[in-house]
């Protein structure tokens, strides 16, 4: 096995080109198990650690955000421009470096509890991939297309995530046995969009790649108070999660079963719209 | 291949190494020092906390050549005084732990004691006063205890936070 350090980007490309079973190393979360483990042994390590354009984070017209490094948790408000926000979890998010040894985000790999993929889908970002072929850029809502297989090719590198600019609440929740560290048993995020009058879901650990409920956000769009974001009524509400709930596609394994899940999600659907309605009606107030 | 890295403030080259090991694995079984526990080697219970340029990781997630140029702290250099052998004492977090009976098997020890000191740090260290419960807890919920003795590991954090306190009061 080889251990490669490209220090620009164009080397770390190079390399994944001339070493197309070779496996990418930033966070190690995923990689290290399978090496410790024995599950996996590639020809090659690519550490990207020491690459400079991929541990940058800023703004542009978009948020460019390099995956394995979380950006600061939203606080803005919901009217302010230009700062697209990260929907921070209730409770803790990882901690917002790039260092090995953190980080449950992996969008590469498109594992269906990697915890960045929910937040994606809901505000409908976009990833940059690149290769020695040059660079296109891919809707997180096209991304994931199998378990465990992504829209990312054999010689690409993901070189951002692109976040647009906020236009209303974005929440994110997750069920997990404790904060740090385990992966959720199943996760949620929603995103409400006043000028596109649009509604973004995502579902976390609860099918074979990250899912979103097309059902349930039409729904949304259709019940939900765009100028004034009254409160819904408890049916809408209620129907709001069973539509959530019923586009994931579950399994029973050691963290939870399919039904808790389906429960759970419906529960935390309800919770983050409840959320985002009071967070709307705070944020039209102020920009009035 | 060979490593070279920084370990508690010494620079030390470990040969021999495969690509696909971790900093972990070269910390206990290459350099002799090991304090950073193998649990369960896929990063869920922090058992091989250190420092890793400064900030806590697991280790067992790092490949050995990442680790390559860079400083990392492991629990034996938590300890104060000279270094190697002889008469080093325990730090601060160390001796709380010990009188406050946070010490049931001693497994989890090694990196609550990284984890605790890199919650004081942050805390009692940066003037903002010594963490709550809620605090302490989440910190360490990166940690496993499976004595189960947390109770007493919060006890031992609020003990070390008070003394941290004292002593930069007493120094400033």
């Amino acid at each position: 096995m080889e251990f490669l350090r490209p220090s620009t980007l164009v080397e770390a490309l190079e390399a994944r080109s001339a070493h197309p079973d070779g496996v990418p190393i930033m966070g190690g979360t995923d990689v290290m198990v399978e090496l410790n483990f024995d599950k996996h042994r590639p020809s090659a390590l690519i550490d990207l650690t020491r690459v400079p354009e991929l541990t940058e984070w800023g703004w542009t017209a978009t948020a460019r955000v390099w995956a394995p490094v979380s950006p600061t948790p939203g606080s803005s408000s919901t009217c302010r421009a230009g700062r697209p926000r990260w929907p921070r979890p209730r409770g803790r998010w990882p901690p917002p470096d790039p260092q090995p040894g953190h980080g449950r985000r992996q969008p590469g790999r498109g594992l269906p509890a990697g915890e960045a993929h929910p937040p994606l889908l809901a505000t409908d970002a976009e990833i940059e991939l690149a290769s020695v072929r040059g660079t296109r850029r891919v809707r997180a809502r096209d991304f994931y297309l199998s378990f465990r297989t992504t829209a990312l090719r054999p010689d690409e590198l993901i070189t951002a995530v692109l976040l647009p600019e906020a236009a209303g609440p974005q929440q994110f929740a997750k069920i997990g046995t404790r904060n740090a560290m385990v992966i959720a048993v199943t996760s949620f995020s929603l995103a409400l969009d006043s000028e596109r009058r649009a509604v973004g879901t995502g579902i976390g650990s609860a099918g074979p790649t990250p899912l979103r409920s097309e059902a349930a956000e039409e729904f949304l769009e259709g019940e939900f108070d765009w100028e004034d974001g009254r409160p819904l009524s408890e049916a809408v509400v209620r129907r709001f999660g069973e539509l959530v709930a019923s586009a994931s596609r579950p399994i029973d394994d050691q963290r939870g079963t399919a039904e808790y899940r389906r429960h759970a999600l419906s529960v935390m659907a309800r919770r983050a719209l409840s959320w985002s309605v009071t967070d709307y009606r705070k944020g039209s107030a102020r920009c009035a | 291949m060979r490593v070279n890295l920084n370990v508690n403030g010494e620079d030390v080259t470990a040969d021999n190494v495969w690509p696909g090991e971790s900093l972990l694995y070269v910390l206990r079984e290459r350099l002799g020092l090991p304090g950073s526990k193998n649990a369960c080697e896929q990063g869920e219970c922090g058992s091989c906390t250190v420092y890793f340029d400064g900030v806590t990781a697991c280790s067992c997630m790092i490949a050995a050549g990442q680790a390559e140029g860079r400083e990392v702290r492991t629990v034996e250099g938590l300890a104060e005084g000279t270094g190697k052998g002889g008469d080093r004492t325990l730090g601060v977090v160390q001796e709380a732990f010990v009188e406050a009976g946070a010490v049931q098997c001693g497994f989890c020890t090694p990196g609550l004691l990284v984890q605790t000191d890199d919650l004081l740090e942050r805390t009692v260290g940066a003037g903002l006063g010594a963490p709550g419960d809620a605090e302490i807890r989440e910190a360490l919920a990166g940690n496993l205890c499976r004595c189960t003795g947390y109770e007493k590991i919060i006890d031992a954090v609020h003990l070390a936070a008070g003394r941290r306190a004292e002593e930069a009061g007493s120094g400033s």
